[in-house]
């Protein structure tokens, strides 16, 4: 594995069935009495948000204090950074401080990868515009590994996971085609055509426009949010449309295979792509993904930073 | 990244129960080439299983009927070994003995020396260990850094009445204050040997071998199986 987790299409199969297997073994620490490891004792992890976010933060800040390292939360808001700060000085800052690991998000594509060749410290991507967002690839895949009965060294082959949604802005989507297409599994994008990126002809993915014919042939559908805040035209004509024609409703919940589960990276816009009595339902793994996310990065911060610094 | 080799040059007083040959990475079975001598045969199935035994008579008799024992073996060979104690104590005095695996990795004090491995599974039977006496279980018994490790790890899981060890080889070289409770042999080794154990549960058959190591090779301490030492 790399000393930096940018990108899910950077992990090997070997390197994503090694973090989900760590992943196994790290949750039961959640069952304990004791829920904390001494294994990162003296090593600090900088959460570095410069987009808003709850849960990730939050995820990554329980997983690192599970592991008893050191933790700075590093708001945007009343730092530096307000006063015009580089991300270039901000990371020296950081440096200078001994961070062991940088968990950065950012509004710009590729503000990790920048990040990475000005600190010594693991740069782990918690979301870059609408690039990537692999932890969050890694708790979908493992999610999904467990939902399906699949154990420690078992990959996703064989199953069919349909992607619904504002693809275009989603870094969730971009990282999960690479994940789970890596893990076996058979990838399906379902969204508008105003809603797809150009080139996506390249992605080891399926491309359609309609959830009804996809749901019957879909063990897993993830929905994925509209993402109000970062469209600038109009891509559908009304939320009413769009809620009508690729929203999850319980009528189209019935047309889902027997064990199929529905998957969303929150937060939910409830009766926009979802509608609530589906977000609730039994088949829904949204908390358990939230679960589930402490300790992928727990297994993720274990092995980044849990060996040899030099390890490569 | 849990495949890589060794960080060169073995640190002072790292050195490990050692279990398989040096430049041997992976978890599984293959025996290692044998480097410059052939490797001797210090236990055969026969006496490793005579030796397992005596030691699930003594565990009975030293805890009075084994009633409130806990077996936790220490990945990898110490989980198939204490697989084999449970069944054997079992036998004597019939009724089943909880039995589990307890892996150490997240407790052990050279992690920043190597490459960060896999984990092995921890697996505490549904009665827990409070107030019970855990019976730690491993194959080799060489620095005591494991067994402190796995120390630690019990201290997360509870408090048990009192722990005790059982180990199939107790290789000596001890870098710590512990000793084992339970021995199936004791075999004085030169720190240059390796003590490889073999079981049929992870190698296909029972055997302990003892390796010389070539002179020009670096000393190499054990731990070799990538995990644990």
């Amino acid at each position: 594995m790399n000393r930096h987790l940018i990108s899910a299409a950077d992990l090997s199969k070997q390197d994503a069935l090694l973090v989900l297997d760590t992943a196994e073994e790290l949750a039961r620490v959640a069952d304990r009495p004791i829920k904390k490891l001494p294994t990162l004792r003296g090593r600090t992890v900088v959460n570095l948000f410069f987009e808003d976010s709850t849960r990730t933060r939050i995820s990554f800040e329980a997983a690192a204090k599970r592991l008893s390292a050191d933790v700075i939360n590093f708001a945007v808001k009343g730092s530096s950074v307000t006063k015009g700060e580089s991300l270039k000085d901000t990371a020296l800052t950081l440096e200078a401080m001994g961070a062991d690991a940088v968990v950065v998000r950012h509004s710009a594509s590729g503000a990790p990868h920048r990040l990475a060749g000005w600190v010594r410290g693991s740069v782990i991507n918690a979301g870059d515009g609408a690039h990537e967002h692999p932890t969050q690839a890694l708790l979908d895949a493992f999610t999904i590994r467990r939902r399906f009965g699949r154990g420690s060294g078992e990959a996703l082959d064989g199953l069919r996971v349909s992607i619904v949604g504002d693809v275009l802005h989603s870094r969730v989507a971009r990282s999960n085609v690479w994940l789970l297409h890596l893990l076996g599994a058979e990838v399906a994008l379902v969204a508008p055509p105003t809603l797809l990126p150009i080139a996506i002809d390249d992605w080891p993915c399926s491309v359609s426009y309609d959830l009804g014919a996809a749901l019957p042939k879909s063990d897993v559908v993830m929905m994925l949010r509209i993402q109000q805040e970062r469209m600038n035209a109009a891509y559908f004509p009304s939320v009413r449309e769009y809620s009508r024609r690729y929203g999850l409703d319980t009528a189209r919940l019935r047309q889902l295979p027997d064990e199929a589960i529905v998957m969303h990276p929150g937060p939910m816009n409830r009766g926009v792509e979802i509608a609530a009595e589906v977000a609730d339902s039994p088949r829904s793994t949204i908390v358990e993904q939230v679960a589930n996310g402490v300790s992928v990065r727990m297994a993720v911060l274990y092995l980044l930073l849990g060996g040899l610094e030099a390890a490569q | 990244m849990a495949h890589a080799a060794h960080p060169p040059g073995g640190q002072p007083g790292t050195g490990g129960d050692g279990v398989t040959a040096p430049g041997h990475g992976g978890q599984g079975g293959t025996p290692a080439p044998a480097l410059q001598a052939t490797p001797k045969t210090v236990l055969e199935a026969a006496e490793i299983h005579r030796a397992l035994t005596r030691i699930a008579h003594e565990i009975i008799e030293r805890t009075r009927g084994a009633e409130q024992v806990v077996l936790l073996g220490i990945p990898t060979r110490g989980v198939p070994l204490a697989a084999r104690l449970a069944d054997r104590i079992t036998q004597v005095e019939g009724r089943p003995l909880p039995h589990g695996s307890l892996d150490i990795t997240m407790y052990r004090d050279d992690l920043r020396l190597r490459p960060a491995r896999g984990l092995g599974p921890t697996k505490v039977p549904a009665e827990g260990i409070d107030g019970k006496t855990v019976v730690l279980v491993d194959d080799v018994l060489y620095s005591g850094r494991t067994v402190r490790a796995a120390l630690d790890a019990l201290n997360d899981l509870g408090r048990p009445l009192a722990v005790q060890l059982a180990v199939l080889v107790d290789r000596g070289h001890r870098e710590l204050p512990i000793r084992a409770d339970y021995v199936g042999k004791n075999l004085p080794t030169s720190q240059r040997e390796v003590v490889r154990v073999l079981l049929t549960e992870t190698d296909g058959e029972d055997a302990v071998l003892l390796e010389p190591v070539g002179d020009t090779a670096r000393p190499r301490r054990g731990g070799v199986t990538g995990r644990k030492r």
